[in-house]
């Protein structure tokens, strides 16, 4: 396999896994909403802490994440770009 | 102080100019303590901050087309993010979206998770690859990868839909604001919304646009935050009401259990004269829903606005301005950042809001006291002259209940400062800021449907080999044009029947997003696949709306999908009709292909050049 196949082979990995937790969060908590709003978060119902603010929160930890990481990759393949 | 160029500087340059605009809000608050009227300080401030950005915008002209279309690609990453936020958070975020959450709770919410996740969507799946391309605009991408005039022609048509459905409910905004602020008709204030818009675009295109969005979000992020932490403080909420509102959450719960959550019929509001528009809290304001169709909902809501919003051509235009691949996916990250600083604090304002007049143990509740009394509250008497609120005593017994009590959404934004008892200045502050949200959404909109047109339309099918100079001339022309078309719209005030803005999220889905994300990350894509997945996913969507809509055909929805979420009927057909029409063709020639794995890698040139 080429070096660009390997790379691109690791961006797609990169890809999925950015997209599971994503969905973890725009998605599936949300899918018990009416159980973990029982909960309690900062003194906030759970599912209430999460769409207001939590699930905002987490995309974007998400997406600088997913941005320090892929960096990385392009580097380890020598695809970086140089500073400018 | 300036040494080095532009670029360099623009930390200290936008630092004075939030500095600048803070003694301005100072001076005016003196101004206010001197005896200034309330509406010299209203129309001061629009006046100022909009000559503010009508100077950004002339210092920004330009000649060059790189600069004119792509803001010469040196936009820096955290700038960017600035920009992307101001062209993302529209009037109505601005405005409504605080409104949306105090009458709708939770369900409602899910715009918030929908227009926040839809990032992770762009980061992952476009921007980078989009910028490596280094298109111009988000057809020039469709035309350029699937080779030919048809399909960049059919990349157009989305774009224009989608983008037109948004653009004169911002010119909308504009001109309520403007006439509010200024004191003149309706009609008068969408023109010279219109104007202030194009002051900002015209001469600079894209460079201007970038440059005065950024002016847009510092004043349109501190006209939102100043309030929520000022109430918040004021009544003792919280020092940081972002993580201490918990407890107001929950007062709130137990005062609408005390107080009774009733829906009102349609019959009883009539027969009170409730304006229209007008709504009473009928809703939880933390509960859940329970049920396998609550979750339903909220969850197709939040795809649909989350898909939608990547593929949202005046979005993803912002990140072909950054200098490199990289920093267009970190640029991505500070966008959101922004965009969160605002939404996380919609919530935040509802909750004190609706506190502010539930509680009956603060000054400012309203709800349990006789009605006598609150009609004789200042606010209360100037709101209601302009139907903003409305109280009906349904049962009859002189005290307000919580069903008795009628406001539009936009109050809750508008309306909230003077509830709690700020300063006027701060109300002024705030028509600013609504200003800076609707005029920076709608020079993002119309500036790519006017390059769209220019570009794809004009340049690339009608006249190729037209000189730089005529080019930017159509472009400029086509921006006015466009303008005044959407402004035209805006006076008749016909704009409710052109339906919510939603609608601009599930037209771009329907027809954009499956052609945008298979054209980098499937090789096999061609462009018969392409053609027919964008009309077919276009007229799918199109058609269940008609279907659906109740000022249309009103049929009951299939599953829960409503008006507001088309989108999930046109672009799985999309998706389809793309995947089997592309598998029934002639596999991307060579070229095409190489020309997808260059897109894939970061590093080297962009597919096509600064000037194309």
């Amino acid at each position: 396999m080429s070096n660009k196949e390997k790379h691109w082979q690791k961006t797609k990995g990169h890809m999925i896994m950015t997209l599971c937790l994503w969905a973890f969060f725009s998605m599936v908590i949300f899918l018990f909403g009416y159980e973990i709003n029982s909960m309690s978060f900062l003194g906030y119902p759970l599912a209430y802490y999460m769409t207001a603010q939590g699930s905002l929160l987490a995309f974007v930890i998400i997406i600088f994440w997913f941005a320090n990481r892929q960096e990385k990759i392009d580097e380890e393949f020598g695809f970086g770009e140089k500073e400018d | 102080m300036f040494k080095g160029g532009f670029i360099q500087n623009l930390p200290k340059i936008y630092g004075l100019y939030t500095g600048g605009f803070i003694v301005f809000i100072l001076m005016m608050a003196i101004a206010e303590q001197a005896g200034v009227t309330a509406k010299t300080i209203g129309i001061l401030f629009v006046a100022f901050t909009v000559a503010i950005y009508a100077l950004i915008g002339y210092l920004s002209r330009t000649v060059q087309v790189d600069a004119y279309y792509l803001a010469g690609r040196q936009v820096p990453t955290v700038f960017n993010g600035m920009a992307t936020a101001a062209d993302w958070m529209s009037g109505a975020s601005f405005v409504a979206l605080a409104g949306g959450v105090y009458f709708g709770g939770y369900s409602y919410m899910a715009f918030l998770v929908g227009w926040t996740g839809g990032y992770v969507l762009v980061s992952t799946l476009l921007a980078p690859y989009l910028r490596k391309f280094g298109c111009y605009t988000v057809p020039d991408f469709i035309g350029t990868r699937y080779g030919g005039n048809g399909v960049r022609f059919c990349a157009v048509l989305v774009l224009v839909l989608a983008s037109f459905t948004y653009v004169t409910a911002q010119i909308n905004a504009t001109g309520t604001i403007a006439a509010r602020a200024l004191g003149i008709p309706f009609e008068a204030g969408v023109w010279v919304g219109l104007v202030s818009i194009l002051l900002c675009s015209m001469l600079g295109g894209m460079r201007a646009v970038t440059w005065t969005q950024v002016a847009q979000y510092i004043v349109l992020i501190i006209a939102y935050l100043i309030p929520v932490f000022w109430i918040s403080n004021k009544i003792g909420a919280g020092v940081f009401p972002h993580l201490m509102l918990g407890d107001e959450v929950a007062r709130i719960t137990e005062l609408e259990g005390q107080f009774g959550l009733a829906k009102n019929s349609a019959a009883d509001m009539k027969a009170a004269g409730v304006p229209g528009g007008l709504k009473s809290i009928a809703v939880a304001h933390a509960g859940v829903g329970a049920g396998g169709m609550a979750v339903w909902k909220y969850i197709s809501l939040a795809i649909c606005m989350m898909v939608g919003t990547a593929s949202l051509p005046h979005i993803l235009m912002r990140y072909f301005t950054t200098p490199s691949v990289k920093s267009a996916r970190k640029s991505v990250a500070w966008s959101l950042f922004f965009i969160f600083l605002l939404y996380s604090s919609a919530p935040m304002l509802a909750t004190l809001s609706k506190i502010s007049l539930m509680d009956p143990n603060l000054p400012t509740g309203i709800i349990g006291k006789s009605i006598a009394d609150v009609q004789s509250i200042e606010w209360v008497k100037q709101w209601s002259s302009q139907k903003q609120v409305f109280i009906a005593d349904f049962n009859g017994d002189g005290i307000l209940q919580l069903n008795e009590w009628f406001m539009r959404t936009g109050v809750v934004v508008l309306a909230t400062p003077e509830v709690a008892g700020l300063p006027y200045v701060i109300s002024g502050l705030v028509a600013a800021g609504g200003m800076a949200a609707a005029m920076s959404t709608a020079d993002g909109l119309i500036l790519a449907i006017a390059n769209a047109l220019s570009h794809d339309v004009y340049y690339n099918m009608i006249d190729p080999k037209a000189d730089v100079r005529k080019r930017l001339i159509v472009a400029r022309v086509l921006l006015v044009v466009i303008g005044a078309a959407g402004a035209y719209i805006a006076s008749m005030r016909i704009t409710s029947i052109l339906g919510a803005v939603a609608w601009a999220f599930d037209f771009a889905m329907s027809g954009l997003f499956f052609p945008l994300v298979l054209g980098v990350w499937w090789k096999r894509a061609t462009r018969e696949g392409a053609i027919a997945g964008m009309l077919s996913g276009l007229a799918a969507g199109t058609a269940y709306l008609i279907y659906v809509y109740p000022k249309f055909l009103g049929n009951p929805a299939w599953l829960g999908i409503d008006h507001l979420r088309f989108g999930l009927i046109g672009a799985p057909v999309c998706l389809v009709v793309m995947v089997v029409v592309s598998l029934m063709t002639k596999a991307p020639d060579a070229a095409t292909q190489r020309m997808v794995d260059e897109v894939r890698v970061p590093s080297g040139k962009s597919i096509l050049g600064r000037a194309h």
